[in-house]
């Protein structure tokens, strides 16, 4: 039986056919059933997602739009320690924070966008401006004794509590994560085929002549902006939640920017598996690394730095380009 | 006369840093009109263009269009407005498809997906790139990468097009289809604005002709009044130029 598509094709919103929609399917529930068939992988896993989530976040506006961000951090400490400080001081769930951390990522990404796309910043400077603002929030999450100060926060265990987002087992968090990380490929495979998706290729590929054709280059990178730093803050929400201890370091830290804008660089920024593919490789490499060279911290920043000047000599286009490639050679040489 | 003419360029100066680049110029074009603009190179001529697309603000003076003053408005807002402008040195997006390409243009007048794919289409079509339509932009030959410039300034249904050196670089016979197209272009109502270097293209396809040398407006009219302008032929053509071409 031909692969039938399941809606409506067109050449600018390609559909999937019939057969990558069951293999789709089959995944998902291969990943469902995972925590019975090897529950000591879940804590990779987890992260997997976590940062799959956050990776798709820089994504949206690196790899799409083309503004590489050098520190996202700042939307993923904001994210984390906005719930964990309304939880601290006024019992908030972090079920309703996580929204409140969405929406501060949200409006400190539109501020740092107004102040860097009015003027039209781009590459280097774009990269510079986020750096500076992850470091601003650094040192103040480390001066700032009311919200924790260098100490950062823990955050009370109250026992196995849904409601609360405590969990005695990993299974929650990984469920929470993965389902999150699908709803952010879903956004993103959605977004792809509209009118703004086009506009964000259009922008990244050259701002000019997009002006010129119409497009509203400054509103575009602010829709990006927003997403991508709403999706960022949702995942250190998460992360908070997981762990139940954040510093400013391991948030704002220029250490966790990289971590996240490494993963959709190696697995293909521009593409909607980009930063699940290169979660997949980078994660357990970098907890991998963390557990055998425990007393040398920084070794795997160091490994990270290897493989990211083999990547971007050999694989400009991430893993998903060095595939594409494979099956571009295979159809020619088929044809 | 002055409220209702189409597009109404009044007394634009710009410089950069102290430098002239455009001084006092002043022209007028009439809906569904092809106008000439000549000159050597570095007079001006993109100075002009851009002044009037809105990427670059003048220093003095006013550009209208359909009756509405354009300064301090956006590229994208003079867009929608129906201008569209080529650029001389051709801005492809490389990593979309030639089809993406045009599309981009097309969303600015519908939002259906289906009924943009169908304009870009046509489009294509139009100027004989549907055969390259799924190919990424960055595969596509110079005379391609051109045409490709043209049919995304048409994807935005111009009332006006800014046509600049769209056929620098080809050979007689591509010129020859870009001129065709440009002439079916015309036929369609759209008002064109053209800077060419090619005399003989221009006089064949301008109703009127403006000059301009060192930012300055040195002559307009038609063709071959022009031509015959003791300073243009100073400036520019230099003595039996145009007599010898032909």
């Amino acid at each position: 039986m031909p692969s039938r598509p399941m809606q409506p094709t067109t050449h600018l919103r390609p559909g999937f056919s019939r057969k990558a929609w069951i293999s789709l399917g089959l995944v998902l529930v291969a990943l469902h059933l995972l925590p019975w068939v090897i529950p000591n992988v879940l804590h990779v896993m987890i992260m997997i997602f976590l940062y799959a989530i956050m990776g798709q976040g820089w994504n949206v506006l690196g790899g799409y739009v083309g503004q590489f961000s050098f520190g996202h951090s700042v939307f993923f400490g904001l994210g984390a320690y906005v719930s964990s400080l309304l939880f601290v001081n006024l019992g908030w769930s972090p079920w309703f924070g996580i929204l409140f951390s969405c929406a501060a990522g949200i409006v400190l990404g539109l501020f740092i966008g107004f102040l860097s796309f009015r003027y039209g910043l781009k590459g280097p400077f774009f990269a510079l401006i986020m750096l500076a603002f992850a470091e601003i929030f650094h040192i103040i999450a480390m001066e700032w004794k009311a919200v924790g100060g260098a100490l950062g926060i823990l955050i009370p265990l109250e026992g196995n509590s849904p409601a609360l987002m405590q969990f005695m087992d990993k299974e929650p968090f990984y469920f929470i994560t993965l389902w999150m990380m699908v709803g952010s490929l879903y956004l993103v495979w959605k977004m792809e085929g509209t009118r703004m998706g086009l506009y964000f290729l259009a922008t990244r590929e050259d701002h000019d002549a997009s002006e010129a054709l119409g497009v509203d280059t400054f509103k575009v990178q602010m829709v990006a902006m927003a997403i991508s730093a709403g999706m960022t803050a949702m995942g250190g929400t998460i992360y908070a939640q997981y762990l139940l201890y954040i510093d400013p370091d391991s948030t704002f830290g220029l250490a966790n920017s990289v971590e996240i804008m490494l993963r959709p660089i190696i697995g293909g920024p521009g593409t909607i598996l980009g930063p699940l593919l290169g979660s997949v490789v980078l994660t357990p490499l970098s907890e991998i690394t963390r557990l055998a060279f425990q007393s040398y911290s920084g070794v795997h920043l160091m490994i990270y730095g290897l493989i990211l000047v083999v990547v971007i000599m050999f694989l400009p286009n991430g893993i998903i380009g060095l595939v594409r490639n494979v099956f571009y050679k295979m159809r020619k040489r088929a044809g | 006369m002055k409220n209702n003419s189409f597009l109404t360029v009044r007394n634009v100066s710009k410089s950069f840093r102290g430098l002239d680049a455009i001084t006092n110029v002043s022209l007028k074009l009439n809906p569904g009109e092809i106008l000439g603009l000549i000159g050597p190179n570095g007079a001006g001529k993109t100075t002009l263009f851009n002044l009037i697309t809105g990427f670059l603000r003048p220093n003095s003076g006013s550009v209208l269009f359909l009756g509405q003053n354009l300064m301090g408005m956006k590229p994208h807002e003079i867009c929608k407005m129906g201008m569209a402008r080529t650029f001389q040195i051709v801005k492809p997006f490389s990593q979309l498809s030639t089809l993406e390409n045009v599309a981009v243009g097309s969303y600015n007048r519908m939002s259906n997906v289906k009924d943009v794919e169908e304009k870009t289409w046509e489009i294509l079509k139009f100027v004989g790139l549907d055969k390259r339509a799924l190919d990424p932009a960055s595969n596509l030959t110079t005379p391609d990468r051109k045409r490709l410039e043209l049919a995304r300034a048409l994807g935005t249904l111009p009332k006006l097009l800014l046509l600049d050196e769209v056929m620098a670089g080809l050979n007689p016979t591509e010129q020859e289809e870009i001129i065709d197209l440009v002439r079916k272009v015309r036929e369609t109502g759209t008002a064109i604005f053209i800077i060419e270097h090619h005399m003989r293209v221009i006089m064949g396809l301008s109703d009127r002709i403006v000059v301009i040398h060192h930012g300055v407006c040195i002559a307009a009219g038609e063709p071959r009044v022009v031509c015959e302008d003791e300073k243009v032929i100073e400036a520019y053509l230099g003595k039996g130029a145009y007599l010898a071409e032909n």
